[in-house]
Order: C-alpha cells, then structure tokens, then sequence
C-alpha cells in the first residue's frame, strides 16, 4: 500500500458529498475517476485525511441535451462521451477530443468532471470548455451555482472550487448551422499530455465568411487559453482569404507558455501556432463540406 | 491508523468478502486478500498497465483503483480468463503462437487489455490494434509480436463476450 492512510466516505448523493465537504475542510479531497489523484496519492505528493468519493453518486452520471445546452453529469465517464452519439451530434469537439486522453483503461475511469477539477494546463477537456465557453455548475450545501468557464480555471491545478464546493455538471452550448471543429495536438508518446495543443471551431455564414470561431489552446500556460485577438481578427473574413498561418501565430503570440525539460517555451510557441492552424483548416473543411 | 472496511465483491465469479484498509489497492487486494498473483504491479501510479484487471467488464488500472471502491462489483483477472483445465484462453494461445512475450511481467496486463478490446473491436485495423496496446508498456519485446498476437486472435476470431466472466 503505497497511499498514505484516510478514512473512506462513499455518499450517494451530491447533498452529502458537501456536507461531508464542508464539515472536514482542506483535510478532505474529492475522489473521482482518479486516474490524476490516486497517482498523486500513490508517490505521496499529497495526503488527505478524508478521502470522498463521488462514484456512488448516480445522480452526478448522465447526458442530456436540451434548449441549446448539452449538460453532462460531473461523474460521467470518458469512455461514455466517447461513444454518445448526442455528444457526437451536439458538442462534437468534445466527442473529438476524447480519445486525445490517456489510454481506453484511463477512459473507463476517468471522468469529465475530473478533469476539470484537476485543471491539467495541458489536458483536453478544460481547453474545450474554455473555447466552446462551457459552463460550470458547482453545488456546495448552500446551493448551486454557475462558474463560467474562463472563471473556473486560476492557475495550473487551481481553479475557482473552494473546500466545500462539488463540480456536479457542465454545460455546453450547441453550435448549429454550418459548423466545423478538429483537435491538434503534439504529445512525445502517444497518449501522453500534451506539449502543446488546439482545439478549434468554425462557424460560416452561406457566403462562407466566419460567423464565429472558437481557439482553445492547451499546455500554452498556467490554464488553457483562449485566442480572442485572433478569433476577433477572423470576424467576417471569407475563409478563401484567411490566412491561417497567421491566425496562428497571432494566437500563439498571445501566449506565455512553460519552458520545461519537454520543451523550451519558444518551442512551444512555434508549434503551438502550427497546430492552431492545422486544427482551423480541419474545422474550416468540415464547415464547408459538412 | 484508519480503521478497516468490509468489502465484498465477486472475483472470477466468486464471492470475495474481507476487511481492508481503504488505502488498499484493488490490485493489492487481489494479490495479498485474493491469492491472485497473476495481477502483477510494475509502475504502481498507472502508467504501465501490468495490473489491468476487468471491472464489470470495463479494463482498468486495479493499481488506480481502492478496493472499497469495488464494493459490489465483478472483477475479472488474468486468472478468470483462463478455462482453468490447463489449457489457454484464445488470446494467450495468440500471444504464445506470435512470440508475444518474453520475460512475460507484463503479459496479464496485456491479455486483459487485448481481451476486452478484441470484445469491442472484433475486427480492428492496425492502427486500432496499436492504439488499444498503449496503454499497455513492454520492456522486452519490441512490440512487433504483440501487434502479431492481437492480429492472430482477431482473425481466428477468437474472444466471444461469453469468455469473459
């Protein structure tokens, strides 16, 4: 046994997690797929006296698609969203993002919810829910709230949940009409996070100019980012005249990203921009030809 | 120290009950409580994918996974997915024929793992094959018998759902 000892508390509904939340403070840690969280208990880089573990909570579990919005349940699984066809239909950058995470065994566990409490500046789905400016239900015992996307995330592992506060959905809006999105990403083995990576979507008018697009980019900073300037500066533009190599580099230009031992920062940087324009040339052609 | 938990759940198809510490792996408990040794553990954080085990029928990490999570569920190891009258399942008959293994630590890890994704993709391409080995590491081989093996056992279509208990 590796982990270091804590008591087990199993709650079967989101209510009691909060409670039991609220009632231990900073002593206690949320327990979901744990495909992050049991690693980081195993090497001891952190230990908790109360461990809560949410995969009892059924109500936390579930896809439903209604007024524009797909809600998704905090404790639903990976390997589930892979594999909805509403998520395939509605939020098809999430369905496309999904198999960028770990390995199908990591998938069976993991969760989405779980990803995005951990806030992995260089994991997937928190740069889906910052592009597609998702939205963050979060339940603690006096309620629930919204947390919009690009609140949630702080810092690299931080995000806007305080002790009590229990991640129970997440909202995404749907994209209609003539609609296109594609994830990039450069990892050293396959499976691993990222170095760096986009995930893009287009909207176009019938004349083919852009009616919206959406740049999310991963591992490009302490939280996933989102390119505004680059996105404001494709407004109206006809995609026959977009010059996507630029729209990258102006994306990445933005951008502060690490420099660790995988990577220097110009590095990241450089790519960084590439697959920014990879991944809208693939959303621009799936907008166009779908 | 934190008090032990009661746990049951059913292995290989048969009841397990026991007290455990909730730090206590599911991978831990099938080696020490279980008796089941051919679960192995390598990297014990979950990158290796030795200790890959089946949890009501999905493969997961048994080393990312605490046995009190698994209150109630089906477990299926590497133990369960032979016939048991000596002989092999499909899938290790494959990874014997191919030159699949040699030092074989990491080949429960890898049986289960092909196992449950020859169920899910009966006739997988080779970029299939390679995506569902990677979660799975081998320090010996080279791979290149592996992907054989997963080859072999799909064209003999060899893993009906109904092996899996």
């Amino acid at each position: 046994m590796k982990p270091a000892p804590f008591e087990y508390h199993a709650p079967e509904r989101v209510a009691d997690a909060a409670v039991l939340l609220n009632q231990f403070g900073d002593e206690a840690k949320v327990l979901a797929g744990g495909q992050s969280l049991v690693p980081i208990m195993a090497l001891r880089l952190a230990r908790f006296e109360h461990v809560v573990d949410l995969n009892r909570v059924d109500e936390l579990r579930g896809i439903e698609r209604t007024n524009g919005t797909v809600r998704i349940g905090a404790m639903t699984r990976q390997a589930d969203i892979e594999r909805d066809p509403t998520v395939a239909d509605a939020v098809p950058l999430l369905a496309k993002a999904t198999p960028f995470i770990g390995h199908f065994q990591i998938r069976n566990r993991g969760t989405i919810g779980g990803s995005l409490a951990h806030a992995d500046p260089a994991a997937e789905y928190p740069a889906v829910a910052v592009a597609l400016d998702a939205e963050f239900e979060v339940t603690n015992p006096g309620g629930t709230r919204a947390v919009p996307a690009d609140e949630f995330f702080v810092s690299t592992f931080m995000t806007a949940l305080d002790t009590d506060d229990v991640l129970s959905a997440v909202r995404f809006p749907v994209w209609n009409g003539r609609r296109g999105f594609a994830v990039e990403e450069v990892a050293r083995r396959f499976g691993d996070f990222a170095l760096t990576g986009a995930v893009c979507g287009v909207e176009l008018g019938d004349d083919d100019k852009v009616a919206r697009s959406a740049i999310g980019m991963f591992g490009m900073g302490s939280t996933p980012l989102r390119a505004t300037e680059a996105e404001a500066a494709m407004a109206g533009i006809s995609v026959t005249g977009l010059d996507l190599e630029e729209v990258g580099r102006a994306a990445a230009a933005q951008t502060d990203p690490p420099d660790d031992i995988h990577a220097s920062a110009a590095y990241r940087r450089s790519v960084g921009a590439v697959v920014v324009a990879r991944a809208l040339r693939r959303a621009i052609e799936e907008a166009r030809n779908g | 120290m934190a008090d032990a938990v009661p746990v049951v759940m059913t292995v290989n198809g048969q009841s397990r009950k026991a007290q455990v510490e909730a730090r206590k792996t599911l991978a831990d408990f099938l080696r020490e409580d279980c008796g089941l040794t051919g679960t192995h553990l390598g990297c014990e954080h979950g990158v290796c994918g030795a200790c890959t085990v089946l949890v009501d029928g999905d493969a997961v990490r048994a080393c990312l996974l605490f046995a009190v999570q698994a209150e109630g569920a089906a477990v299926t190891t590497i133990e369960g997915l032979t016939p048991g009258d000596g002989t092999l399942s499909p899938v290790q008959e494959a990874f014997r024929e191919a030159h699949g293994l040699q030092c074989g630590f990491c080949t429960p890890g890898f049986v289960v793992s092909v196992t449950a994704f020859l169920r899910d993709h009966p006739n997988p391409t080779d970029d299939e094959i390679r995506e569902g080995l990677s979660g799975n590491l081998c320090r010996c081989t080279g791979y290149q018998g592996i992907v054989n093996a997963v080859r072999l056992a799909a064209g003999e279509n060899l893993t009906p759902a109904s092996t899996i208990v």
